[in-house]
């Protein structure tokens, strides 16, 4: 069985189209990541497929039930986290993670090995209210909630914006062990490295999917020559590199900057042309594409530039 | 006055029994790009609210864009420029009254605001969206005139605060490229974020762990010491 089909879904508030035809899949106990920028349509989304929106067009199921006809059964069945924090701030820890055990008719004691691992670490905090929790704190006590009713499918709705590297790190050491538990998890993020720790990937900007496939074969999926290069004064190098006949794209990654060229070039015929033009302490290797380069060859950079509209 | 956009000593703030920033020193050269990383909760919103005279050291002392952070206060807030995460524009006014409402607030002449909207409108390329509310605008050009409107009276530094939240991995790019331009003018930048390939981009970077400066270099040297092939992995062994 599939934890979660869309098939064909749009959504539009007034003039903006939020979803453009969507169509995924999710098998059981699979972890799949839905990556791309804000404004993109990653919550409309999850909404609609957590039943708190109706979609215009297209139909879905979650844990094998219908969205629209079952909405009360998929209610019980899976967990959300929204990407505001929506526990209640002026209830302690201990008394939020009890109310939503009871809302679910269980109680915490029932499910405690499945948030053991994540509550420990907030526990030494339990009295505290929810409202003075840190950053890290708010975002384990809220996975805790919405796992305590042992849900079949998890909704997290970017969960790691805003969090530092290492609480971020953490998090993903968590969803790789509720996965193996038997849980499928639909996550959103904007962080494009974060794919990488994904079973499967869905690419999404403006509302539509760009692709879908593993990690793997995405990036093998880059078509043209890619580069890494790299010397003294970036800003200078990235200028030059735009203007240079044999560039197709270059843009600025960590501290090396990607180019792509229009056909295969020799290491030493980049090298060269650069040191021509003056520029020192030059390093260059021939590269394999990442989940970001390909979001970027197909994003729709147009609209990045020259459109106003929505 | 000093050679510095930013020098401070043992600057420390405490709330109660909580020390919150633990003596920190350090300085930002002229025109440079400084970045400024730490776990959440590491002091780094409180250090930089110092920074920008929004609140006083308990301890320490030093200046910014040559003002002394505990007496010139003011003076600081009126010579710098900030930009935070949230966009402190205004929805429901247009791209031009904007520009207006913040050359208001930092007392520029009717004729300096009238330059200064053209300038940007043609710089950003917004010519046809000057009349449209700032609301309609996608993300990534609301980011670049609020960063423009915080350069609207053309401070010699400028802060930024987690500049890039959630936009387009494009649209990130394109920001940094005009913050490049913008160090390459002269500019000082002092830049926070999450993303640890943007610490690349910084000439120098300082990392905050519990209240401390627990390592400050360029991207290449902090990797050096930390035997690391990059600033995600420098990060993770220092915050850890």
């Amino acid at each position: 069985m599939l934890a979660i089909t869309v098939s064909h879904i749009s959504k539009s508030f007034g003039t903006v189209q939020a979803l453009k035809d969507i169509s995924l899949s999710v098998e059981d106990g699979e972890l799949f990541g839905l990556i791309g920028p804000d404004g993109a349509g990653k919550s409309t989304l999850f909404r609609i497929l957590t039943t708190l929106l109706l979609a215009d067009k297209g139909e879905g199921t979650v844990a094998g039930h219908p969205i629209v006809s079952k909405y009360k059964e998929i209610r019980k069945k899976v967990g959300y986290m929204p990407g505001k924090f929506s526990l209640y701030q002026d209830l302690s820890v201990e008394e939020n993670l009890s109310f939503f055990a009871t809302i679910f008719g269980t109680t915490i004691e029932a499910n405690y090995d499945l948030i053991k691992d994540i509550y420990v670490q907030i526990e030494p905090f339990k009295k505290r209210l929810a409202g003075q929790l840190s950053g890290g704190m708010k975002q384990k006590l809220a996975l805790c909630c919405a796992l305590i009713h042992k849900p079949e499918v998890l909704f997290l709705d970017e969960p790691t914006t805003g969090v530092d590297a290492v609480s971020r790190k953490e998090f993903w050491e968590m969803l790789q062990r509720l996965k193996e538990k038997g849980i499928a998890i639909l996550v959103s993020t904007p962080y494009m490295d974060e794919a990488e720790l994904c079973d499967r990937i869905a690419l999404i900007q403006n509302g539509r999917i760009l692709q879908t496939d593993t990690p793997e074969a995405l990036r093998a999926s880059y078509p043209y020559p890619l580069y890494a290069v790299k010397s003294r004064n970036t800003y200078q190098l990235l200028k030059s590199l735009r203007e240079t006949f044999y560039t197709r794209t270059v843009l600025p990654f960590g501290d090396f900057l990607h180019l792509s060229t229009k056909e295969k070039m020799a290491l030493d015929q980049i090298q060269n042309d650069l040191r021509t033009k003056g520029f020192e302490a030059i390093e260059i290797k021939e590269i394999e594409a990442t989940v970001e380069d390909v979001f970027l060859e197909l994003s729709d950079t147009e609209e990045a530039r020259t459109t106003t509209e929505r | 006055m000093t050679e510095h956009a930013i020098e401070v000593t043992g600057l420390t703030k405490r709330f109660g029994d909580f020390t919150a920033v633990d003596a920190i020193s350090f300085h930002v050269s002229k025109g440079e790009i400084f970045g400024f990383l730490g776990a959440n909760g590491a002091g780094k919103t409180t250090a930089m609210r110092m920074l920008i005279g929004l609140s006083k050291p308990t301890e320490g002392d030093g200046f910014v864009a040559g003002y002394n952070i505990r007496t010139e206060a003011e003076q600081i807030k009126k010579g710098i420029g900030y930009m935070s995460q949230k966009f402190s524009l205004y929805n429901d006014l247009t791209v031009k009254e904007n520009i207006r409402f913040y050359g208001g607030i930092y007392g520029l002449s009717k004729k300096q605001i009238a330059e200064k909207t053209a300038e940007i409108l043609e710089e950003l390329d917004l010519l046809e969206v000057a009349k449209k509310t700032v609301g309609a605008l996608p993300l990534g050009w609301k980011q670049r005139l609020s960063f423009a409107v915080s350069m609207v009276h053309d401070p010699d530094i400028v802060f930024l605060d987690e500049p890039t939240g959630g936009v387009d991995p494009y649209v990130r790019r394109q920001f940094w490229e005009t913050i490049y331009q913008q160090a390459d003018a002269g500019r000082t930048i002092f830049v926070t974020t999450h993303y640890m390939d943007e610490a690349e981009y910084c000439d120098r970077v300082s990392i905050m762990v519990a209240g401390s400066i627990e390592a400050l270099d360029t991207p290449k040297e902090l990797k050096k010491q930390f035997a690391s092939t990059t600033m995600d992995d420098v990060f993770l062994k220092l915050a850890r």
